[in-house]
Order: structure tokens, then sequence, then C-alpha cells
């Protein structure tokens, strides 16, 4: 009996049909080790092991998933030059979520340049409204929109675009952000009066939960936090993963770490929605030397379940969002978060040794959002941030001609830089005029490297590095 | 196997100076630059003298061996002219010499020259002729099945191919060239070397010592059957069978009577009685293309979009701005790299051959099209700027237009200089601060001083020591203002060390 499985199972793969049997035979079936395990036809791994991982909402009790779907970044159809969404894939891609558990779906309206609202809301009208839950934002960043008629607009129109009659979480965008952090609240959302009408709005039920999502100045994020029992904040939307748990400051002053952040929101246990769990891909498009530590501790896995470990083994967190364009990362997300398996003390340090280990290699901190575009020059910022650290884990970026890989690596950099960034859009087109740099999240001075970046372009160009 | 060995030796030629027009990787001149160098008329305005002197030795020698095998139109032909002889039973007849018209082209292309219009003369000049064939219509193909590589290695991760962009660089002169191939190509295909030996000026010159040539091919009356088909493989057509003479005028050394005889009655040897043939009258012809000027391109330019490049709201996230292209700007004095020296030595010895063009890699060369420089290259800015590590044109160039220089050298030769239009510039219109020309002048030549005179706080603008500027065009070709940049360079008559 035994012996006739083992043949069967040899039958099936081909390539050992003849020869492969007759050895296998004389190497004696029995004690042959692990046999067993031959006969998977593949790693068989893409569907999860069991079910997602809930939080409570602490005001409501509804159960919210730990992965939410972030609608920044969804798939845009092949050669559209508008860059045009794929409502098609973007369908399939929720219910794919819904499916296997996700309720939680984080929006903006200026998103995909502007199209991501109407898209999303697209997608999920095919649902039942109980299914799920919508975020979006108030996102007056141009300041023709800092008026109150301005602001309502936006407001308005999220209704509009999304096809509801609530909405389930509702955020001030990005406070903390611009030239003036406390300076923009004001403007933004305090002297015009629509923080008070948004507090309405949640008491006439219109707004559910009503929070605020915060990048760069500490000052307002304390101002806000100081003021919780006027506003009663519902949830805080905050950057958090194990790069900037203790590093947030050291990659730009200008941030704090992700640590204190999520400590202030715990003690006042108001829930916390993480953002950047992935820093845009940059926490799985890592070094090779840190692929190979972390897949050395867990085959199997991938390098970003790592990260979503990570900001799901916090309690307060009631949900972790992922912008994600393929299906390959849905699954993949799915699977460590169905269930989660939070991380262990060991598996922590283990992950802070390795976000010091990362902090050595000089990586841009761009997580590609876009928030930065359009360039008025038309230079393609994230394009060339990208490109730069790509090459940069992918040790393209020699330091002097004496290196040992200079002249194939000085190769991979132009070619690749032209390839992924147009003639005229590329850094040395960069004027400097820093328009840009109040819209970054991660306060990257943008001019500052696409001139140090040009500077390597050119020293490469002429041999002179 | 005389004629084995010079189709042989022809094929090496031709495919060494074709790739030479279709490589733009910048690494094949090197090794082949060197035929382009040993053409007749290139070395002749280079005053490349070893060259010449060799060349006539060798027509001296072997007659008209250069015509067969190192001319790459005369290749040209011969592979034209075997592709129609394939398709059907064409044979070739003897027809007298005209040298009228051959004395008659030469002269008036000699005049031309001494006038200074060498470009005009150019257009009948068979090296040059070709080299905007393949400058012009071969080299886009090649570019384009490289860029096909390019595409396929992208998605395949590899390094090994990038893309190269596809422009024509000047209407007119595509035209010419289009016109050339056709003329060529119809000659070819009906008479063989009916160009060589009716319009070439080099080939009337070089049949004229081929005439006192050493060793020819002679018929051995004796052994003659009068079977023509000598006469018919004859693509020159200056087998004279009735009376068993060879007109060495125009013959071409091509070996093909020798290989072809039945009889084994032609010799390549020294006749022991040279014998020259007269010539049949025929009028003088001279072939001047209208050509279109300036205002080709001008209109062209306007089709483009005209839309103001702007600022887009910042309401939502991501998107790209609308770059409008850049304009040629009027510039009074042409620029011409630097080793040109001075715009009238490259204007006497440039043959307009577009060697040059098809190896500038920063897209800056392009022929002219101005009637008294036509076709020959001149550089513009709007695609790029004169790197400071390139010095491909100087080392390529044949006929001794752009002498050769090293980087050294041009990066203290001044062929222009900058000159800034206050009207164009982006700190004054749109209030923002730039500095992109002085950030990237190799020079040092451009500093950034406060707009208003002693205000430390006011936008700064550029101002340019045209002491050490020395026209590459980085300012101009970076500069955001468009479509006209608000710093140009105006070209220099006469190139100056700084």
């Amino acid at each position: 009996m035994e012996k006739k499985r083992d043949k069967k199972s040899i039958s099936r793969r081909n390539f050992l049909k003849t020869a492969g049997a007759a050895a296998i035979v004389a190497a004696g079936l029995s004690t042959m080790p692990g046999r067993g395990d031959r006969k998977r036809s593949t790693a068989g791994d893409s569907e999860p092991s069991g079910e997602m991982t809930y939080r409570t909402n602490p005001k409501t009790g509804e159960k919210v998933s730990i992965l939410g779907y972030g609608c920044m970044r969804w798939p845009t159809l092949y050669g559209s030059a508008d860059d045009e969404l794929d409502q098609e894939q973007v369908n399939r891609l929720v219910d794919y979520a819904i499916a296997h558990g996700v309720n939680y779906f984080d929006t903006s309206p200026a998103y995909c340049k502007g199209q991501s609202e109407r898209v999303t809301g697209n997608a999920l009208k095919r649902h039942p409204r109980d299914k799920f839950f919508i975020a979006t934002k108030l996102s007056n960043f141009d300041p023709s929109t800092w008026s109150h008629d301005g602001s309502m607009k936006i407001y308005r129109h999220s209704f509009e675009a999304l096809q509801v009659d609530y909405i389930d979480y509702y955020l001030l965008h990005g406070v903390g952000m611009g030239r003036d952090g406390m300076a923009e609240l004001r403007a933004k959302y305090i002297d015009n009066d629509m923080l008070d009408f948004l507090l309405k709005e949640r008491e006439a039920g219109r707004i559910r939960n009503l929070g605020f999502s915060y990048h760069g100045d500490i000052k307002v994020f304390d101002y806000l936090l100081s003021q919780h029992d006027r506003y009663k904040w519902d949830f805080v939307q905050i950057q958090m993963n194990y790069l900037d748990w203790r590093h947030a400051k050291e990659i730009n002053p200008r941030n704090t770490n992700a640590e204190y952040l999520y400590g202030e929101l715990a003690s006042r246990g108001i829930p916390a929605v993480i953002m950047e769990p992935l820093l845009g891909g940059r926490l799985s498009k890592v070094h090779d030397h840190v692929v190979a530590r972390l897949k050395q501790r867990e085959p199997t896995q991938s390098v970003a379940s790592w990260a979503f470990r990570f900001a799901g083994s916090y309690p307060d967190v009631l949900t972790v969002l992922s912008g994600m364009t393929y299906m390959e990362h849905l699954q993949d997300n799915v699977k460590t978060y169905s269930p989660l398996k939070p991380l262990t003390e060991e598996e922590l340090g283990f992950l802070f040794d390795t976000a010091d280990l990362m902090m050595q290699y000089p990586l841009i901190p761009c997580n590609d959002c876009k928030y930065c575009m359009p360039c008025p020059y038309g230079i393609d910022i994230p394009s060339i941030l990208t490109h730069y650290n790509k090459c940069v884990n992918e040790g393209n970026v020699s330091e002097d001609v004496q290196a040992e890989n200079y002249r194939r690596a000085r190769r991979a950099f132009l070619v690749g830089y032209d390839r992924s960034v147009p003639k005229l859009r590329q850094a040395n087109h960069c004027i400097g005029c820093r328009q840009c740099v109040p819209h970054c999240p991660q306060g990257i001075d943008i001019p500052g490297e696409l001139h140090r970046i040009d500077g390597f372009v050119e020293k490469l160009k002429q041999g002179k590095l | 196997m005389l004629r084995k060995i010079r189709i042989a030796l022809a094929v090496l030629f031709f495919t060494a100076v074709t790739l030479l027009f279709l490589d733009f990787t910048g690494t094949l001149h090197t090794w082949l630059g060197w035929t382009a160098k040993i053409q007749f008329l290139p070395a002749l305005l280079a005053m490349n003298f070893v060259v010449v002197a060799v060349l006539v030795l060798l027509t001296l020698l072997l007659g008209r061996v250069y015509c067969s095998v190192i001319c790459p139109l005369g290749v040209f032909q011969d592979i034209v002219a075997w592709l129609s002889k394939r398709n059907r039973k064409k044979r070739y007849t003897y027809s007298p010499a005209k040298s009228y018209l051959r004395w008659g082209v030469l002269v008036v292309f000699i005049a031309v020259m001494a006038l200074g219009v060498t470009s005009l003369a150019a257009i009948i000049a068979p090296y040059s002729a070709y080299g905007r064939i393949a400058g012009n219509l071969f080299a886009p193909v090649y570019a384009l099945g490289n860029n096909l590589l390019a595409y396929v290695a992208e998605r395949a991760g590899s390094y090994a191919f990038y893309e190269k962009e596809v422009w024509i660089r000047s209407i007119p002169t595509f035209i010419v060239a289009v016109a050339t191939f056709v003329v060529i190509v119809a000659l070819a295909w009906r008479g063989g070397r009916t160009y060589c030996n009716t319009i070439c000026p080099v080939g009337t010159v070089l049949g004229f010592l081929s005439r006192f040539s050493w060793l020819k091919p002679v018929i051995d009356k004796s052994a003659c059957i009068d079977c023509k088909s000598c006469v018919r493989k004859c693509k020159a057509s200056c087998i004279d069978i009735e009376n068993h003479r060879i007109d060495y005028s125009r013959c071409v050394a091509c070996m093909d009577c020798i290989d072809t005889c039945p009889k084994g009655a032609v010799h390549y040897v020294h006749p022991k009685r040279s014998q020259a043939s007269a010539a049949e009258g025929a009028k003088t012809g001279e072939n001047t293309p209208d050509v279109s000027r300036r205002r080709f391109l001008t209109v062209a330019a306007a089709m483009t979009t005209t839309s103001m490049l702007k600022a887009q709201e910042m309401k939502v996230d991501g998107g790209l701005a609308v770059i409008e292209d850049k304009k040629i700007p009027e510039r009074k004095t042409p620029i011409v790299p630097a080793g040109a020296l001075s715009a009238r030595h490259f204007a006497n010895h440039c043959t307009a051959c577009q060697l040059c063009v098809s190896e500038c890699q920063n897209d800056v060369l392009r022929p002219a099209s101005e009637l008294s420089r036509f076709m020959q290259p001149e550089m513009s800015y709007e695609r790029g700027y004169c790197r400071p590590e390139c010095v491909r044109c100087s080392e390529v160039c044949p006929a001794g237009a752009i002498r050769p220089i090293s980087v050294e050298e041009k990066s203290s030769t001044q062929i222009g200089h900058a000159v800034w239009v206050r009207e164009n510039c982006i700190p004054l219109t749109d209030g923002v601060s730039c500095g992109n020309c002085a950030r990237h002048c190799p020079s040092g030549a451009i500093q950034m001083v406060p707009s208003v005179p002693g205000d430390e706080s006011s936008v700064r603008i550029p101002v340019v020591n045209v002491e050490r500027c020395i026209g590459c065009g980085a300012c101009e070709n970076l500069c955001p203002a468009r479509p006209f940049s608000a710093i140009y360079v105006e070209g220099n008559s006469v190139h100056r060390t700084v």
C-alpha cells in the first residue's frame, strides 16, 4: 500500500518517471526522509489559514478589520495618459477584500488625482451598506478652499462621489503639514468654523466618528489632543512602523517618533488608525541584506508581513491601512492578518535591530504618495526619488570610480534613470522654487535631494566620481 | 579570384562606414573611424596629403579600386545593381563616354568650392551623399530596432540596451537625402555606375588618373571570341568589344570581366601600349536642388502646442504638468563645435557628410537649413547641450572641419556666449527662486545677484561673465522658461581660448 501511493506521487512528477523510479526503489522507500512533503504541487499558501482579526471601536462597539484598505494607490488603466483608474480591477480588489473580512476603506477627495472617492464609491455601492465602513477626509490643501464655502464644497462632494448618506470615519486631513502647522490648522479648520460644523454633523449622525490624520509639526498634535475633552476625538490616524517607531526624528528632525504618538493616544484611550505601515513599500523593497535577515527567520512569509504584524501587535490600533494596488499584495496582507500573530518580545527586539540596520542605508524617506505633485515645472519628483532608492537597495550607487562594480553600477543607474524618468522631468530641471516642500508629509527637503541626485548623475556622466 | 577579393574588401569597407553612421554609443569610431578619414574628398579638404597621395598612388598603380572598394556610395550602387540583376535578365551594353558632361560637372564643382560654398558642392560629393543617406534613412531604422530591443530589455530587467530618441534633425536635409537616394537607386538599377562616370567629381578625377595606371584589365585580341559576356557584365559600360578596347577612365577595376570571360581572354596586367579613349561630347548639366528655407522649421514649430506651462493648482495629488517644447532662438551667429576654429574654417572644410550629426549623443548637432551653410551642421540646445565630457564630433570628422580636440581643450574653448533675456526669466515672471543656469554652468560663468541692487531679499537673477562662458548651452537647455529660454547662446564667429 505504502509503495503504491508513493509510486503514484512519483508518476505525477513526470521528469522522474523512468530514471527516478528505479533509483528510489533501490534507495529503500521506508527510510527516505521527508517524503510526505513532496506531495504538494505548490506552496499552496496564498489562502489565509483562518479568520480575519477584528478590533472593537470603544465608542460604537463595531468590529473593524485589522486590515484597512487604503484607497490612495488604486491601479490605473494600462497606457492611460491621464492615469485613469481601472474601475473593473478596483471592483475585483474590493470584492476580494470584503469576501475575506476587510471592512474599512480609507479614501480622500485628493487621492489619485481626485478620482479615488468616485471609484471607491462605485465599487462599494455593489455591497450592502452595513458590510463596510468608509473613511474620507476634508482635504482642503489649496488656500482657495480654506474658506467656509470652499471647504463645504469639498465636504458635500464626498457624499456625492461616494454615493452614501453618512460617513463612518471623517478626518481633518494632514494636520501639522505646511510651513506653519498651527497657523494652517487655524486657517483650515477653526477660523472658518469647519470644525464646529463637523462636530454638529457628528451629532446629526452624518459623521459617525470624527478624527484627524497627522504629519509633521508635533505642536499641532499635542494641541489637538489637549483639546480632547472638547472635541472628543473618536480616532486619530498616525504614521507608525518599525522604522518610525524610534527613528522618525533621526530621519527628519521635523518628525516625531511613532512611539510617542501611539503612547499619547493609548494613554487617552483613543483608537489609532495606522498609515504608512510599510512606508509606501519601502519596508518591502529593502536592501538585500535586510531581505536575507528577515527571510532567514520566516522563509515562507513576505518581507512586508513583518511590517504588518508590527503595526497590528499594538492593542489600541483600530486598523492598519495599506494601499494595495495589486491583488497579490491584498492576498499577502489578508494572509498576514487572518489571523494576526502578534510579535513576541523577542521578535520585536529583532525587528528593532533590523530597523537600526536599515538606518545605515542612505535612503530618501519618500513613500511615493504624490502629494508633492504636480510639480509646476514638470519634474517627476516621486519617480526620481524612488529610482534613487531602488539603486541604493540594489547596490548601484557606487561611492567612487575605484569601486569594484563601478562600471556596471554606473550603467544601471544612468540607463535606469532615463527609463524611469523622461529626460525633461529629471532632477536637472528642478529650479529649486520650493513649492513642493510644504506638501511633503515626510518633510523631505525635495529640492535639496533633487539637486544632490543631479550632482551625482552629473559626476557619473563625466566619470568624475 | 580578383573579383572575390574586391567584393570581400568592398563589403568590409562598406559595413564599417555604414556602422559609423548607425552606431550611437560612440564605441565604434575608435576602431572604424579611419574608414571615414581615408575618403578622397574629406581627406583633400582636411589637407590630409598623406591620404590623398596614397589614394593617387593606388589609382596610378591599380586603377579606380577606390571607387569599387573604399567609396561607400560606389559599393552601395553595386549592391543596387546586383539586386536589379537578380530580378531580370538585365545586361549592360557599351556606351561612349560623356566626357563633356563629366568635365563640365567637375569644373562647376571646383568653381562652387572655390567660391566658398562647400555645402552646395557637397550635394554631389560621393562620400557625404552616402553619409546623408545612411544618417537620415538607415540610422533611424537602426535606432528603432534598437529601441525595440531596449523595450524588451527593460521588461527583462536588463541594462544592455537603452532607448535612443529618433527625430528628423532637418527637413530640407532629409529631403535632399531622400532625393539622392532615389536618384542613385534609379541610376544604379538601370545602368550600374552611371553616377560615378557622369556626375561624380571624384570619379572624374580618379578616372583621369586611372588611364595611366600600371595594372589594368586588358583584352587579349587573339583569345577573344567576341561573345560579349564581358560587355554584358560591365556596370561601367566601358568595354568597346568591337575594337577590343576598354575606357580606363570609367573602368572601376571591379574585375567582373576577368571573372566572366569564358576564354580567360581578359587579364589584369600592365599593357604594352596604353590607349586612351576618345570621348563623345555632351552638354553640361547642373544639379542644384530647390531648397526650402528656415520657414520650413518655423511652420513645423508653430504647429506644435503653444499652451503655456502653468502651475497647476494643488487641489488633488499626483499628475504631471504639461511641458511645452522649446523653440530655437534666432541666433545671429550660428554655433559650431569646439575644434571648428571659426565659422569660416568650418564652412570651407565641411562636406556635410552628417557623421558628426549621427555621432552627437546629446541631440545638439543638426544640419543647417540656411542656403550658404546648407546641410553643414550647426548647434542648438533645445534638446540637449554640449556636454563637457564629450568630444566625439571632433574625433570622427574626416574633413578636418572639426579638428581633434581634448576634453581639457574643449573646456577652455569659447564657441559662443550666453545672453540673458530679462522678459523670460522665471524669478521675474513667476516670482520664485531659480538659479538653474548658475547651478549647471560647467565653467562657473553665471552668478545669481539680487534683482533690486543692494536688496539682498529680492529675487535673484543670473548675470553672465562672458569672459568665462564657453557657450556649451547647459544654461539654455536647462532654463525652465518655455518655449524660449531666458538665457541663450549666441555663437562666436571665431573661437577663442579662455
